[in-house]
């Protein structure tokens, strides 16, 4: 119980302070939409492909993703941190970056998945809903693998290199698995087929806040 | 004598393997043909590569409650000699691959997971490099190794089962089940394993044995 107090605090507190100066979330959101417009301009000449467009997607989706969850350790001071640590147990600290994370995520993904519709109009999806199922699975993912590795990150003190150096091997099966389900959305396949990757990326998702509930206790304390 | 028998044990495994592997005879199968043979020099490198890895995991976990450099040490080590292993498994593949599918790199999923498998291991060297005080050196790599474990398990053990791939074992082509049926090649198979996992493991324990004498002058 004391936990959940802690957490719902920290989550709190985090996005009242991305409120005050709402940096990431408007940077972000920047990234993502500049990012589309350039690869529209740069791929429009491969045609109206929508397996090309959905790999696209993806991939501005990740470097969105990667940018905006690595603040979530690098940005903080060393005081604020110490600041945290005394106040909140390690547990409460990861699982709230984690929420948080998957919050912004989920906003961010959601506004850029409305943008991409509006752009590119031959994109839609047929299955708009497992499409989004998609996108929520890949903003959960995202925003569990990339706040473990940025706290690692920070830790090494070396930024933003080592963060991309470290989650993309971690990063491309959860990946591929997105891309597939997607492709099911847009091929508009029955969901009965998509059931193994949903199973799947669930399954990676609870290895990976397991492992880094366990792990994280070590890595706070200096 | 109680200490070299497994030396020995591996050397003459891995001599027999190499002898009676190009000699015995095996299966004619469709497009695999004698490149079967291939199986006795290219599987037992990922054998010998998941145990040096999971020797590593073993000792990242020891390290982190002991926070004893010996453990360290013997993580690191574990995996550079594992990698070596991953890039002859790589490399063997890809010569098989250049006979049978006519590329030495054609993308199959199965050699782009084994692959970023391989990229895992170079990133936590990476990672290594990065940080210069040795206890905080030692913390930070146990924590990314045991991080990124589960995740190689799931690339190269779960992830190749759900895409079609050409490989052998998958997507109706011959793999090793269907192998396992012709008693002549398991003679050679099963030792060609253990012997290149006992000569894994030797490599693993020259090179620790060499990095604790080069610490320990340093020390000095």
């Amino acid at each position: 119980m004391q936990l959940a107090k802690e957490v719902k605090y920290l989550i709190h507190k985090e996005v009242l302070l991305e409120w005050r100066s709402k940096y990431t979330i408007n940077g972000v959101l920047l990234y993502v939409v500049s990012t589309i417009f350039t690869c529209y301009l740069s791929f429009i000449s491969l045609g109206t492909e929508k397996l090309i467009w959905n790999a696209l997607f993806w991939i501005i989706m990740l470097f969105a993703s990667i940018n905006g969850v690595s603040k979530s350790f690098l940005q903080e001071t060393k005081g604020q941190q110490l600041y945290s640590y005394i106040l909140a147990s390690p547990a409460a600290v990861l699982i709230s970056k984690t929420v948080y994370n998957t919050i912004l995520m989920l906003v961010l993904t959601t506004i850029a998945l409305g943008f991409y519709i509006l752009v590119f109009d031959s994109f839609t999806p047929p299955d708009l809903l497992l499409y989004y199922v998609a996108v929520i699975m890949g903003s959960i993912s995202f925003s569990t693998v990339f706040t473990m590795v940025s706290a690692i990150a920070s830790k090494a003190g070396n930024g933003g290199m080592l963060m991309a150096i470290l989650s993309f091997p971690i990063i491309i099966p959860v990946l591929i698995l997105l891309i597939k389900l997607a492709k099911n959305a847009v091929d508009g396949l029955p969901w009965e087929n998509s059931y193994d990757e949903i199973g799947m990326l669930l399954l990676v998702n609870i290895l990976t806040v397991a492992t880094s509930l366990l792990l994280f206790p070590y890595l706070w304390r200096d | 004598m109680n200490k070299t028998w497994w030396k020995i044990l591996g050397s003459v495994l891995v001599i027999y393997t190499a002898i009676a592997g190009l000699l015995l005879g095996v299966p004619r199968l469709p497009i695999l043909n004698e490149s079967i043979r291939n199986l006795y020099f290219h599987v037992p490198m990922w054998f010998a590569m998941i145990v040096l890895f999971s020797i590593s995991v073993f000792y990242s976990i020891k390290s982190l409650s002991s926070k004893s450099e010996i453990d360290d040490i013997k993580a690191v080590e574990s995996v550079n000699a594992g990698i070596i292993f991953g890039l002859l498994g790589l490399v063997t593949g890809a010569i098989w691959a250049k006979y049978t599918w006519g590329q030495f790199w054609s993308f199959d999923p199965k050699q782009n997971f084994a692959a970023i498998s391989v990229l895992l291991y170079f990133a936590y060297l990476i990672l290594r490099n990065a940080i210069d005080e040795e206890q905080k050196r030692a913390k930070i790599s146990a924590i990314y190794n045991i991080f990124a474990f589960p995740m190689m398990v799931v690339l190269l053990f779960v992830l190749p089962r759900l895409k079609d791939s050409l490989h052998p074992g998958n997507g109706g082509n011959p793999g090793f089940n269907s192998y396992d049926l012709d008693s002549r090649m398991r003679m050679v198979f099963y030792p060609a394993c253990l012997g290149w996992i006992l000569i894994g493991y030797w490599v693993y324990t020259i090179r620790f044995r060499i990095r604790s004498i080069e610490n320990k002058q340093q020390n000095n």
